[in-house]
């Protein structure tokens, strides 16, 4: 089997990238190991956040939030978006203080999407918050998404597109030769030109198999979902320097994430829930929503994920290895970005180069000849 | 609080386990769901002594008196109307009773949860009026309840037939009687192999046949069983002789016989087996009822179906290798010997095989249009489309449906999710995994768990 | 759809609950359960389509008893024992939340 390009990881960054390139005409394969989202991109929250932004990953996200809000033009489905709003709320005079500088800091930039929001704001916008909630940052044409729903789009736009995606193929060894690459996997030979890592929490071992070994954090955080209850809650709501971040979703249940990390297995392949750093979690959000207190979990999970030592994504060509583009490490906060960086890497995979700026994502940083030195 | 000894569930294995560890000396707690010591199958045992329906609950029933009080004064802490939540390495058991939560640890843990009806979906299972045949002997243990108007049984398995002489008994009505067993019957009971080493089980399935028969009617040789109703059950029909029956309906009450309790064993990782015949996994057990968890031990129907009087058997089995593996006795090969527990035992399970034959779970192909998942309502049709789309894994059919995220937790349809991916993908029902299980394993509140925070924060 | 036998033979009740405030005679021994089948469109209405569900297999398992006991929201009703003026409400569809 041959192509133009082979991209493993079956996440939406490596759907995301097999649609836009197959769009411009490439040739393009995507095997993923176990089934198309099965970690990081189905167990996100799915907050569709511009708030808050690394000034890095800004441009990007700020050309992702326009692709959100016509989800239908990309691929064909809204992806479940709702443009309901992301609110930070500041539980202490300093995180309000922190939440004006950035907010003025980004004015001064040229940006305008963050507004500052007061007490009777925020209650106005969640009746149920607690009376300690001082304000907060507000932006309204953020919202959230239905993973699985965005999961499926964009599969059913890479397959109209001509992806050809195979599941359950796992890469056991990758070779460069003056052609192009060679990959093996649990369902035969694939070979490629260029060969995309958007293997997320195992491209770590990706890179090892590509000849360019980099390494990275595995960020394994928990997720909450409860029983359906009646309508109460329309943004998606975090808090400024907390472990929280909450939303009700359509089916009425609430999530609820923001960070808490779960045990992750000396492997690295699997992660469970911490049942402590939970109970911290869920007071967070008794904290801020009071009335949540008698609301059931029915579920938790552990997502998997890379994570970079200052939290932004590596994206770009392997500065040891020819044909090869590294996309992951979004250190639990990629899912908004997946329609732009998709773009990025098709530029990347059918002209050489992008007109982004992609330094602040460099390969270099996680290199472990780096690290090491 | 720390014990030696953590025991979920208090029903025979349970309780039987726990008596055998307080003799060794053992410190043992037991954590039940329900507000009184018996199980499922001795539920209100305490309360029914003087109770009208006791004489016609049987002299199975009458058994369960003299366990559970020694049970009461074997010196084991007893935690009723409790749910665990979730079970940790090491032990740690996290509680939830009265809306309060707590953590217990212990050196050794031995879940004793028992079985549950197997969930066979069918159209109009979710209707008012139906319910199964299990609930509806729950209801005459605990409160004296008798189904009242048309009453009907379907389904297949020993339950039903016992239930029904116990309603009959009490002067309870059945309009009729749907055997859902495939042959050989009811009838080839007399005609098994081997069953001279319980005929006393066998003629007592027999008695209860001719009861039923001189209260209602009995059909065999249908199918696509419908419940139908505006609101609540109406009319019950089905397929036979290429004719559609159609007769009015109260109450229908199913069964398809019962199925180990799993999710705690699943989401602990240990090792399952999968018992192709009766179609459920079980915990892999050794021969003291140790998982492939060392100190995680399991007794009674958790870890396969063998009844009440083999689970009391199994739970001192097991309460033996818990004392050994705690270095509490060093003699229990001796002391299992003594008690012939492997003789007694062998008797206690003599007749299983023959009614494991005698009653496959139901393999006909489900409609589309039945709802699978009960909380989601998710149907059969959906799931199927699903997992076309999908690797034969039910979490991506899950992902996909929604089938399984209520708060039952796919109790109700890990095995129809299992069962429906193996025909789509021309596998073995063996070779589909069950839902992954992740805590909680009974629903909880945030406040619950966010009360724990504060309680680890002030030791 | 389910009687007492006590009831049948005559006896009086053992106490009264209140079912969506009316005063309703109970057993000793019975669940919040068993009083939603007993009483008349007391059970709940399903989250996702409305459509009405009582009790299925009293063993914890199902989840479809979920009722409002003493104010408490979601409440297992074959997990709990009827006390004399419990208050059982039926759950309709989606929880309330604050209570």
């Amino acid at each position: 089997m041959s192509a133009d390009v082979l991209i493993i990881g079956g996440g939406l960054h490596g759907l995301s990238a097999a649609l836009q390139a197959a769009r411009r005409g490439a040739a393009v394969q995507l095997v993923e190991r176990h089934f198309l989202g099965r970690h990081a991109s189905g167990a996100t929250a799915a907050g569709v956040r511009t708030l808050g932004r690394d000034g890095a990953e800004l441009p990007l996200s700020l050309e992702a939030a326009r692709d959100w809000h016509d989800m239908e033009g990309l691929v064909g489905d809204d992806c479940g978006f709702v443009a309901c709003g992301q609110l930070q709320v500041a539980e202490d005079e300093l995180s309000l203080t922190k939440i004006e500088m950035r907010i003025k800091r980004l004015q001064a930039m040229g940006h305008f999407h963050e507004q500052m929001v007061g007490p009777d704001e925020i209650r106005s916008l969640l009746p149920g918050i607690s009376a300690h909630c001082l304000g907060g940052a507000w932006v309204s044409s953020d919202g959230s998404a239905d993973p699985h729903r965005t999961i499926r789009a964009f599969r059913d736009a890479a397959i109209r597109a001509g992806v050809d995606i195979i599941e359950e193929c796992l890469v056991t060894a990758l070779t460069r030769s003056a052609t192009g690459w060679r990959a093996e996997t649990s369902r035969g030979v694939f070979e490629a030109e260029i060969v995309v890592n958007a293997a997320g929490a195992w491209a770590d071992h990706v890179s090892h198999l590509a000849g360019d070994p980099l390494q990275h954090e595995i960020r394994t955080s928990m997720m909450v979902v409860t029983e359906r209850s009646a309508s109460r809650i329309k943004p998606v709501v975090g808090s400024f320097g907390k472990k929280l971040s909450l939303k009700q979703t359509s089916q009425g249940t609430f999530l609820i994430g923001g960070g808490s990390q779960g045990k992750l297995a000396a492997d690295r392949q699997s992660a469970t829930v911490d049942v402590v750093a939970l109970a911290a979690s869920m007071q967070a959000a008794v904290r801020v929503f009071p009335e949540l207190e008698g609301v059931r979990i029915v579920r938790t999970w552990v997502g998997m994920e890379a994570m970079t030592s200052d939290h932004r994504p590596v994206i770009g060509f392997s500065q040891q290895v020819e044909g090869l583009i590294h996309v992951f490490g979004f250190s639990g906060h990629g899912f908004q970005l997946v329609p732009s960086v998709g773009r990025v890497v098709a530029d990347l995979i059918c002209q050489g180069h992008t007109n982004h700026d992609l330094d602040a994502f460099c390969v270099s940083r996680v290199s472990i000849e780096r690290v090491a030195a | 609080m720390s014990y030696d000894v953590a025991i979920v569930g208090a029903g025979p294995a349970g309780m039987s386990a726990a008596i055998r560890l307080r003799e060794f000396g053992a410190s043992v707690v037991v954590i039940d769901e329900q507000p009184s010591p018996g199980g499922q199958i001795f539920r209100g045992i305490e309360r029914n002594a003087s109770s009208p329906v006791f004489p016609a609950l049987g002299k199975d029933y009458q058994k369960g008196q003299a366990l559970a009080a020694a049970f009461r004064v074997s010196g084991a802490e007893y935690l009723p109307s409790t749910q665990v939540w979730q079970i940790e390495d090491g032990w740690n058991l996290y509680l939830t009773a009265e809306g309060k939560a707590q953590r217990i640890a212990a050196r050794a843990v031995l879940l004793a949860n028992g079985a549950q009806e197997r969930p066979v979906p069918f159209a109009g299972w979710t209707l008012p009026g139906v319910m199964t045949v299990g609930a509806a002997q729950i209801l005459l243990k605990s409160g004296g309840m008798l189904p009242e108007g048309k009453v009907w049984i379907a389904g297949a398995g020993p339950l039903p037939l016992l239930y029904a002489t116990q309603l009959l008994n009490l002067g309870g009505r059945i309009a009729g009687f749907l055997d859902t067993s495939t042959p050989p019957r009811l009838s080839a009971l007399r005609r098994l192999p081997g069953a001279w080493r319980d005929f006393g089980g066998l003629l007592k399935g027999l008695r209860w046949l001719r009861g039923i028969k001189r209260s209602g009617i009995i059909v065999r040789g249908f199918s696509d069983l419908r419940a139908e109703g505006n609101e609540h059950l109406e009319h019950l029909t089905w397929e036979m002789e290429g004719k559609r029956h159609r007769v009015e309906a109260d109450v229908l009450l199913v069964h398809e016989g019962v199925v180990p309790r799993i999710h705690e064993t699943l989401a602990l990782g240990c090792a399952h087996h999968w018992n192709d015949e009766q179609g459920y996994l079980a915990a892999k057990v050794d021969r003291w009822g140790e998982s492939s968890r060392k100190s995680l031990f399991v007794a009674g129907d958790a870890s396969g179906i063998g009844g009440w009087l083999a689970a009391t058997i199994s739970g001192e089995i097991a309460a033996l290798g818990i004392a050994g593996r705690l270095g509490i006795s060093s003699e229990t090969d001796r002391l299992r010997k003594r008690a012939h527990l492997d003789r007694r035992r062998k008797r206690a399970l003599a007749l299983r095989p023959f009614l494991d034959a005698m009653y496959p779970p139901p393999r006909n192909r489900l409609p589309d249009d039945v709802i699978a998942c009960r909380c989601e309502e998710v149907t059969a049709g959906a799931i199927r489309a699903a997992a076309r789309n999908s690797p034969a894994d039910p979490s991506a059919v899950k992902a996909a449906t929604r089938c399984g995220m209520g708060p039952c937790q796919g109790r109700q349809c890990g095995y129809t999710v299992q069962a429906l991916l193996a025909e789509v993908h021309g596998l073995p029902v063996s070779e589909v995994r069950f839902f992954h299980i992740r805590p909680p394993l009974k629903p909880v509140t945030l406040g619950e768990i966010a009360s724990l925070e504060k309680a680890d924060r002030a030791t | 759809m389910f009687k007492s036998v006590r009831e049948q033979l005559g006896k009086r009740s053992d106490m009264i609950v209140l079912v969506n405030g009316v005063e309703t005679p109970a057993w000793d021994g019975e669940t919040v359960a068993s009083v939603l089948l007993r009483v008349p469109g007391a059970g709940r209405r399903s989250p996702v389509s409305g459509t009405p569900r009582l009790p299925y297999c009293q063993m914890g398992v199902c989840f479809e008893c979920l009722a409002i006991v003493d104010g408490i929201a979601s409440t297992q009703g074959c997990l709990v024992p009827v006390r004399p003026g419990m208050r059982i409400e039926s759950q309709r569809g989606p929880r309330e939340i604050s209570r």
